[in-house]
């Protein structure tokens, strides 16, 4: 039986709304996939699209960024901005290979802690199917196999290991 | 003895030694301050004669292009060796440049591309041989890594000098400052610094003036006639990467009338470029529904490429998956 794969998913939340959701579905004592690493920022709007990207980078097979719901900003209007970026930044994953379903956006008021557990499942659970992102050892395989292949033109950096780990 | 001074050219266009010229008669003073050792574009020498050097012996290297095959990669460890101060010099050292888009393909299609398209008749399938005997002996040219790497993801750098190419005034600033230093008048900023550029964004440099940003639909330069002279270009619809670059450049392109491409590169602090810009572009759309952002967003036909044009090997991504798979 081979084991079952856990992805590693790094959640956003904003103070106001979606970390109180969260802490609700905590002290209900609901349950929901703990996969979910949850950093608190004082609003979505202060998603550095880096944030993702770092996550990305650094291990983390999908990202979740969690909002009030749109027109019930603490900030006015704080939360557009991350649904622009949040789109924009899909496309440019796209771009570069990565599905851009790793990345999701939930908005989670803070009575909702029921809504903020599903949706965890369920991004976990779509996680699980795409399988592994594994950027940091992007390559790893293909130069263990060019090993054999001196006379090939093309060949991996000797040093990409080094390089990619983090 | 006057001090040592080199320059080499990995994966670039040799756009950076045009820049280093163009610095005009501050190339005598080069000269002048300097004994040139190695210099291919400017110069005959071997790869022997800079491994015979003792180690440290030069003191300062002009590093420009990226790490693209192992001869890029044999280089850049040779001159590391034998350099005091190692310049990453120009945009494609720093982080990539136009030759660093090649990361979102996969190898074997670059190889494709170049050996056997339309363009380039190949109907019995040639292709480079790694090594080829001549009665004179065994050839070898150089094998391609899988991806573009800047320069200090292969060694260790103590200098940054963006730019595609680095403006030559910057570059005479840098040549004055280093001869300051040879004299003992002057010091050099600390290791790991960005030299000759600004640590604001072109944006600070750009005299075009700015209002509040809403932007309802995102253009093409080429769509917009007349564009206005004097209105911030982002405002006018057309996505312009000066809010993310770094200033240095005196805002060359918005002043001439087309938008900033980001060739200097992150401006101070910034970590990944075209996350950056991802920030600024958003924050301009002015829409609040997912449909319309989509519909507006639609105006970036090539939304990657625009973020990291100069940026994506020097990016926390460096390439695509694909890239990082290696083709039969």
């Amino acid at each position: 039986m081979t084991e079952q794969f856990e992805p590693t998913i790094i959640g956003f939340t904003c103070n106001w709304c979606s970390y109180r959701a969260a802490d609700l579905a905590g002290t209900a004592r609901m349950k929901y996939a703990p996969n979910v690493r949850l950093i608190r920022m004082m609003c979505s709007g202060r998603l550095d699209p880096t944030f993702v990207l770092r996550a990305l980078s650094g291990g983390a097979d999908g990202v979740m960024i969690t909002g009030c719901h749109p027109g019930e900003c603490h900030y006015i209007e704080q939360n557009y901005k991350a649904l622009r970026r949040f789109i924009l930044l899909r496309r440019v994953l796209a771009g570069l290979g990565i599905e851009p379903e790793r990345v999701k956006l939930v908005w989670a008021s803070a009575a909702e802690g029921v809504r903020f557990a599903s949706e965890t499942t369920a991004f976990v659970e779509e996680i699980r199917k795409l399988g592994p992102l594994n950027w940091g050892n992007q390559g790893k395989d293909e130069r263990e196999r060019m090993k054999d292949e001196n006379s090939s033109f093309i060949i991996q950096p000797s040093s990409f290991e080094k390089e990619v780990t983090l | 003895m006057k001090p040592k001074f080199a320059m080499y050219w990995a994966a670039s266009c040799g756009g950076c030694e045009i820049a280093v010229l163009n610095t005009h008669e501050k190339i005598l003073d080069v000269d002048a301050n300097f004994e040139v050792v190695f210099w291919p574009v400017a110069m005959d020498a071997k790869y022997k004669d800079v491994e015979a050097m003792e180690d440290g012996s030069i003191l300062l290297t002009l590093f420009n292009g990226g790490i693209r095959n192992d001869e890029n990669e044999h280089i850049a460890r040779l001159l590391r060796q034998k350099s005091k101060i190692l310049v990453s010099f120009g945009s494609c050292a720093c982080e990539g440049c136009i030759p660093g888009l090649a990361n979102l393909s996969p190898v074997g299609d670059i190889v494709q591309t170049a050996f056997n398209t339309i363009t380039t008749d190949n109907p019995h399938e040639i292709y480079p041989q790694t090594t080829y005997d001549v009665p004179e002996g065994e050839l070898h040219i150089p094998k391609l890594f899988s991806v573009l790497r800047p320069l200090d993801q292969v060694v260790d750098v103590d200098y940054y000098m963006p730019g595609c190419p680095p403006e030559s005034h910057q570059i005479a600033a840098v040549i004055d400052l280093v001869i300051k230093v040879v004299k003992g008048e002057a010091q050099l900023p600390p290791k790991g610094s960005t030299i000759g550029a600004g640590d604001s964004t072109v944006c600070d440099e750009c005299p075009r003036s700015r209002n509040v940003k809403l932007i309802k639909e995102f253009k093409r330069i080429q769509d917009i006639a007349p564009m206005d002279p004097t209105l911030c270009i982002l405002e006018q619809g057309i996505p312009c990467n000066g809010p993310a670059t770094r200033s240095g450049c005196n805002a060359r392109c918005p002043q001439a009338g087309t938008q900033c491409i980001g060739c200097y590169g992150p401006a101070e602090g910034v970590m990944d470029y075209g996350a950056r810009l991802i920030t600024a572009f958003s924050s301009v759309i002015d829409a609040t529904t997912p449909e319309e952002i989509e519909h507006i967003l639609d105006g970036i036909p090539d939304p990657t490429g625009q973020v990291y044009r100069f940026n994506l090997a020097g990016s926390l991504l460096k390439a695509s998956a694909n890239a990082f798979k290696v083709k039969e």
